[in-house]
């Protein structure tokens, strides 16, 4: 955008001869070896030859130093592109005004947001184009030395610091003790990093379905029957009195008649008229799995795609989950209403280091 | 100041720089700087470009705080977005809602904050791949490719809790993934995700810490480290390509004053500007639509901000293998999560040192590399690019199932294959097409003799002295 090589300009100089070059970077005044200098003009002629005016005097000039035959073509054309920049000040300058006038009225945000785009992209425009034009490309070459220090500062830095050190060590309680002193502070104060959360404990195998024969109910706290769920279909719910809980959220799915459905050994009577239920929170990373196709009987995950096999107790059959969505045991108590036998097959959502202890 | 002392100057401006250095005598130092010299390359103005969106991030991040409110406390929407009026939302999301519609000049803000950060990633890693490939890593510049890598880190970091903070649908299941994936490290997860979370998810502190996580200290450690990016840029001076005149022993380029820094003022001038017109005219990250998170919901095509697309996507790629042994359990998301971003982050910090040890290339380059002169080494780069290239694509893999209407689980297979055996193949491409290249150009590639004139090109020059001494005479013989 703003900036292009000069290599046109320095290939020149190094085409003719390459001292010049060379030259610059010696004989740069600038560097603060040489302050005397300064005063002086600093370019040598072999500098100016490469097609570059100087460039402290004309700094504050209105002249463009690129007409350095004093063409009157190149003066126009520095003109019009004063203009330019000019106007583009002026319709940064507008745009501003506009945008206060905007805000004052009420605000718009597109209105706002183009209108401080053509404030700010005002002043960036005309500030390059006067760059560009108006200021001294002349490329200067400032002599580069290596980082390191030499061998003799390297020595007497040693040589000072050695002597407060010997100073130091040749108190010996006072650095052991102090060093002490630091090491047990430094222990002490990592301490109320443990209040930050409570300790890991029971709450990530278990959920609130542990208390057993808890209605299940939808997010709205209603209660439900079997028939409440067509078949195919499948409700959001959680544990009676728990609607808000992260990691009790249940998938009731009612199974077709004709699907055939292949419980785990042991859980034979966890099915409530075609009922099953399965956690909602995905073994991979816990996003809730939402979507549910009924006909083949697959749960998908749409966060990363997992995918569960709810006729084969949601067993993962494909995608990064390794792991079934745990299940719930099903029954139904005398109003009719579905409930929760027990807690889930296993800890639900994502897996984590003791899960199984 | 003493009666004899100069006399007052008239301007203003004069007369407060006068004021400054009879007290901090910085005539002597201002002047070095102003004279300092810049090489100009395109390339090099990336970085720049993610400094400018730094400087917007923190204009515009410190006007939303005015008005967003980090608390997790429930409350009824009743403000001005009819369709969620009389919904249950935390009180951070109804912040953010009132900051979009109810305070003025709030959305533009808003958004030009999120496209900002948007850039300011992306800036970020096209500058790091930039000093990649020209090699502008190596000594001298090991500490600040450091310090580079360190800025990465942090820039995901606080883009991640940044759009965490809102607490709508999608940042909510983002979270949530942050929270499995801390779950999964071994032995200390639970600990760690309790601790971070301040319970078990969704955690009753979680907004609260990431604020002030997110506003103050990543952004303080941010500022902290750009300086010293800067400044060690300025002590080192900046590395630039072979051209005539330009050697390992000097820097070709711009004075500071006034040409370089007018370019770099217009430079963060339109950066702004395009950051205004976006934030203005594109719709970015409208929470409005994901409605307040509930842990229970999610919507597909569920995607983060584009710059964790790579660990979104690599989390999707990753079969679904876990290690379980002795009742204790290696989960899934650790190796993609943590495994293979960790990996990613030590293999770069540490690939200067790498690299020197290889090639037994451990002198002073302060000339640029083209890329096609290190073929093995931009080889490994594009292989590297084509990997997480790959894994960013696996991000998107549902949604291009749906557009293109192909099964995701084929998508997903695809990209297993492809995340694999692409990278070499690319790499293996680029190493030819390098060695093509430079054999056109008449350089030898990669050869010792290349490396070792270097470095004695230094030392005959380094000869005669420190320097001062030789070259002083010398302007007063050429003007």
């Amino acid at each position: 955008m703003t900036d292009d090589p000069r290599t046109p300009a320095a290939g020149e100089a190094a085409a003719d001869d390459p001292r010049p070059q060379e030259r610059a970077v010696t004989d740069d005044p600038r560097t603060p070896s040489s302050g005397e200098a300064v005063t002086d003009d600093p370019r040598p002629p072999g500098e100016a030859a490469g097609g570059v005016p100087p460039a402290g005097p004309a700094y504050g000039s209105n002249e463009a130093p690129r007409a350095t035959a004093g063409d009157d073509v190149l003066t126009r054309h520095g003109e019009r592109v004063e203009m330019r920049a000019a106007a583009c000040f002026v319709v940064s300058f507008l745009a501003a005004a506009v945008l206060a006038a905007v805000y004052w009225q009420g605000g718009q945000p597109q209105a706002e947001g183009v209108l401080l785009a053509v404030s700010l992209g005002g002043i960036g425009v005309g500030i390059v184009l006067w760059a560009k034009h108006f200021m001294p490309d002349d490329e200067v070459a400032e002599e580069r030395h290596p980082m390191a220090s030499t061998e003799e500062e390297v020595a007497s830095f040693t040589n000072d610091f050695q002597a407060g050190e010997s100073t130091l060590r040749s108190r010996r309680i006072l650095v052991a003790t102090a060093g002490g002193a630091c090491a047990a502070l430094g222990v002490a104060i990592l301490f109320p990093i443990r209040s930050l959360g409570p300790r890991p404990g029971r709450g990530l195998k278990e959920t609130a379905f542990k208390a057993g024969g808890l209605r299940v109910v939808r997010e709205d706290g209603s209660p439900v029957r079997p028939d409440d769920v067509e078949p195919g279909g499948f409700i959001t719910v959680f544990p009676d009195g728990h609607t808000d809980s992260a990691d009790a959220s249940t998938l009731l799915i009612r199974l077709r008649p004709s699907q055939d459905f292949q419980p785990v050994p042991g859980r034979q009577d966890w099915v409530v008229d075609d009922l099953v239920a399965y956690s909602k929170i995905c073994t991979h990373v816990g996003c809730p799995v939402g979507l549910y196709q009924a006909e083949v009987g697959l749960l998908l995950c749409p966060c990363h795609q997992s995918t569960f096999d709810v006729l084969e107790g949601a067993r993962p059959v494909f995608g990064p989950a390794a792991r079934a969505l745990p299940q719930l045991p099903l029954g139904l108590d005398d109003q009719g209403y579905v409930i929760a036998t027990g807690d889930f097959s296993s800890p639900t959502g994502p897996g984590f280091w003791d899960r199984d202890r | 100041m003493s009666p004899k002392g100069p006399r007052p100057e008239r301007l203003l401006t004069h007369r407060i720089a006068r004021w400054v250095d009879t007290r901090l005598g910085a005539a002597k130092f201002a002047r070095t700087a102003l004279n300092k010299v810049f090489p100009d390359h395109w390339s090099f103005m990336i970085g720049e470009l993610g400094l400018y969106c730094f400087v917007v991030l923190v204009l515009t991040g410190v006007y939303l705080t005015f008005f967003f409110d980090a608390s997790t406390n429930k409350v009824l929407y009743d403000g001005s977005y009819e369709p969620l009026v009389g919904v249950e939302m935390t009180q951070a999301y109804r912040s953010a809602l009132e900051l979009s519609f109810d305070v003025r000049a709030g959305l533009v803000m808003r958004q030009i904050h999120h496209w900002a950060a948007l850039l300011f990633l992306a800036s970020i890693a096209v500058h790091l791949a930039r000093v990649f490939f020209t090699g502008a890593f190596r000594r001298p510049r090991e500490i600040n490719w450091i310090i580079g890598c360190t800025l990465l880190i942090l820039a995901l970091l606080n883009g991640l809790f940044g759009y965490s903070l809102l607490d709508d649908q999608l940042s909510g299941t983002g979270l949530r993934i942050v929270y499995s994936i801390t779950l999964s490290i071994p032995v200390v997860g639970t600990w760690l995700a309790s601790l971070l979370f301040g319970g078990e998810f969704p955690g009753p502190d979680i907004i609260e810490r990431l604020y002030v996580i997110h506003i103050l200290l990543i952004p303080a450690a941010i500022a902290v480290l750009l300086a010293g990016h800067l400044g060690i840029l300025v002590r080192q001076k900046h590395s630039q390509f072979p051209g005539p005149g330009r050697r390992e022993d000097n820097v070709v380029g711009e004075r500071m004053w006034p040409t370089y820094a007018a370019k770099a003022l217009g430079l963060f001038f339109l950066t702004s500007a395009v950051l205004a017109f976006l934030g203005g005219v594109f719709q970015i990250n409208p929470i409005w639509i994901y409605g307040p998170f509930d842990p229970a919901q999610v919507s597909a095509a569920s995607q983060p901000d584009w710059y964790m697309g790579w660990l979104d996507g690599a989390l999707r790629i990753m079969p679904g293998w876990e290690i379980r042994a002795f009742g204790f359990e290696i989960p899934n998301p650790f190796f993609p999560g943590i495994l293979l971003a960790g990996l990613t982050f030590t293999l770069l910090f540490a690939w200067p040192f790498l690299e020197a040890r290889v090639t037994g290339d451990y002198a002073e380059h302060n000339l640029l590399d083209r890329p096609r002169q290190r073929p093995v080494r931009t080889a490994l780069g594009a292989a590297t690019i084509t990997f997480y290239g790959v894994c960013f694509l696996g991000g998107a893999a549902d949604v291009l199932a749906s557009t293109f209407g192909l099964s995701v689980n084929a998508i997903l297979w695809t990209f297993r294959f492809l995340v694999l055996l692409l990278p070499p193949i690319v790499g293996w491409m680029v190493y030819r097409l390098c060695k093509e290249l430079s054999a056109r150009d008449g350089v030898p590639t990669g050869s010792r003799v290349t490396v070792r004139e270097i470095p004695g090109r230094l030392r005959r020059r380094r000869g005669p002295g420190p320097g001062e001494g030789v070259e002083a005479p010398e302007p007063a013989a050429g003007g």
